[in-house]
């Protein structure tokens, strides 16, 4: 269980993270969301005690990091960027962190296996891939079976069998009644491994909640109609808390009405149908709309898309 | 969450569970004997101090003896034989602040204070280790240095004694001494947390700080560099005391006392500051 309350961090006059209160559950897998610069990262290591709150607080099962007296084995943590020093063997590595709370080399063994770096564990980590990076990390997560794992982007760098692995990994933790905490600021991914949703923008919460509620927050179904009289197909549909829109080639994009409405209505008035598409919001959509007031540096396309992230007509998730 | 109750948890070496500060030094050993960077550097202060034993001493007995009286009533056979120690320090100075800056400029430091949330334990940690393998390393090297050297200078007759007075402490004083300027290089590090500022900061305390007071008025000049870091090290190294300096002892115990405070400072600030 991590329990944040109130926790601000301000660099200067910068506000990282704002006055940021959630909790965090054992059994469930819980995603951290944000755009980048959201806080995540700051949030996670002042949950790992590197960076102190400027103001409120968060412990992990009730005590502030700083206080635990056997770290390793309440809580493992994959933080940003490689947290190792690169002349060191992965295996080296493992065993001096080991070290600190007693733990053998018999364990060290256990979690090189685990994670699948048995070839590589006598080679200097700074060769390591982004990919054999990470899964160092989580290796070093791993060595005192914490009850509590904070993993700040663990899929960066994977491929994708490695996503694969990492997602179930994660889910086993979880269903072993494990406080699993993972960020990353792909939806997608997320609604994958997560069952539970922590959404930040510029250091504020901005979701707390499960996944299946995001998607139905963030815009009712839209349904994509083609038809031989665009007009009179507007007209027909027309009606309170019903909206419609029509892009260059001529695709209908309603909302307030389901497929089923909307092909009876067609056939009363002898509309001849081409197309009627239910489509769902993708989670990504959902992620884009939740955020879209927060993200921090907006890149400037000219994609049409963009500006109706609701509206994409892209499928569910991959 | 039902079988939570089955895990069992990752067994203890010895002893009871936890960080205690036995464990973060077996740790920091762990850490200095894996890299090759800390093995590179110490081998290249012994290759240093070995070689000069050979050389300087065989140049002086090929010249010997000087033509310069005043070269030969100074003449130090101890001083001649472990000249390298000043090659020595700058790859020990160097291998200290190096020890806690790599971690920073590798960000191995976040994995350390996750690892040892207590953060100083850390720190003395690393100061034992490195302390005790400086010693440890040096402190048999200068005596062959010493021994290579006066059997060279023998050779003229012209060699000391370790019963001579003030060459055993001379002797045990440059290894005393190589090892405080290596843990000078730590808490610098410590506190800078940045390679290049540990290195500039620390042999600029020891070389440049004292030409420039060199420079001031004689009066203030003679006062100030009695006291200087690089003034009080190097006091224990020499066999006859320089006209007006505190004696070894005092000197280096004022030398130890500033490489104390840093690392103070340094345990005091990891604190405070974020990671």
């Amino acid at each position: 269980m991590i329990e944040a309350t109130a926790l601000t961090k301000r660099y200067g006059d910068k506000v990282a993270v704002d006055d940021l209160s959630f909790v965090v559950r054992p059994g469930v897998v819980t995603g951290f969301l944000g755009p980048n610069g959201a806080g995540k990262s700051t949030t996670m290591r002042m949950i790992m005690g590197l960076d102190a709150p400027t103001s409120g607080s968060v412990t992990v099962n009730g005590t502030a990091y700083r206080n635990l007296r056997d770290p390793l084995r309440e809580v493992g943590a994959l933080l940003e960027a490689k947290s190792i020093h690169s002349g060191r063997t992965a295996a080296n590595h493992l065993l001096a962190l080991a070290q600190t709370a007693g733990i053998g080399r018999a364990r060290v063994n256990e979690v090189i296996d685990l994670v699948g770096i048995g070839e590589v564990a006598r080679r200097r980590a700074g060769g390591f891939s982004l990919g054999m990076g990470q899964r160092l990390g989580l290796a070093s997560a791993l060595l005192g079976d914490p009850q509590t794992l904070v993993l700040d982007e663990p899929v960066n760098g994977l491929d994708p069998d490695g996503i694969r692995w990492i997602r179930n990994l994660l889910k086993q933790l979880a269903a072993e009644g494990r406080t699993v905490f993972v960020s990353s600021h792909l939806m997608s991914e997320m609604a994958q491994t997560a069952e539970h949703i922590i959404v930040i923008g510029r250091g504020r919460l901005i979701a707390d909640t499960t996944v299946g509620d995001i998607i139905a927050r963030a815009s009712g179904q839209a349904v994509r109609v083609r038809t031989t009289d665009v007009p009179r197909l507007v007209s027909v549909v027309d009606g309170p808390n019903v909206t419609s829109a029509v892009d260059d080639s001529g695709v209908v994009t309603v909302h307030g009405l389901t497929t089923d409405e909307i092909g009876i209505r067609a056939a009363q008035h002898g509309l001849t149908l081409l197309e009627l598409t239910a489509q769902s919001v993708t989670l990504e959509d959902a992620f884009m709309d939740l955020t879209k007031d927060s993200v921090e540096y907006h890149g400037h396309t000219t994609a049409d898309e963009s500006e109706h992230p609701a509206l994409a007509t892209s499928g569910a998730t991959p | 969450m039902t079988t939570a109750t089955e895990r069992r948890p990752v067994p203890s070496h010895r002893g009871a569970r936890g960080v205690t500060q036995a464990r973060v030094i077996l740790s920091e050993w762990t850490k200095i004997r894996s890299l090759r960077s800390t093995v590179f550097s110490l081998l290249a202060a012994l290759v240093f101090i070995i070689g000069l034993a050979v050389l300087v001493p065989t140049v002086t007995v090929s010249h010997w003896p000087p033509r310069d009286p005043g070269e030969l009533a100074s003449f130090d056979p101890t001083s001649r034989t472990l000249a390298g120690a000043f090659l020595a320090q700058l790859a020990i100075g160097v291998l200290g602040v190096l020890l806690i800056t790599g971690e920073y400029a590798t960000g191995m430091i976040r994995a350390t204070f996750a690892a040892v949330p207590a953060r100083q334990p850390a720190l003395w940690a690393k100061t034992i280790v490195f302390g005790l393998v400086t010693l440890a390393t040096t402190l048999p090297t200068v005596f062959a240095a010493w021994f290579i050297g006066q059997g060279i200078l023998s050779g003229k007759d012209i060699q000391a004694h370790l019963s001579d007075p003030g060459v055993l402490r001379a002797v045990i004083g440059t290894s005393l001494y190589l090892t405080v300027v290596g843990l000078l290089g730590l808490g610098l590090g410590a506190v800078l947390r940045n390679t290049a500022a540990g290195i500039s900061t620390l042999f600029g305390v020891l070389f440049v700080l004292p030409i420039i007071v060199h420079f001031l008025p004689s009066s203030w000049g003679t006062s100030i560099d009695k006291y200087l870091p690089s003034t009080v090290g190097q006091a224990i190294t020499e066999v006859h005391a320089q006209p007006g300096a505190l004696g070894p002892w005092p000197a280096f115990a004022l030398f130890c006392g500033y490489a104390a405070l840093v690392i103070a400072l340094a345990a005091v600030l990891l604190r405070r500051r974020d990671a």
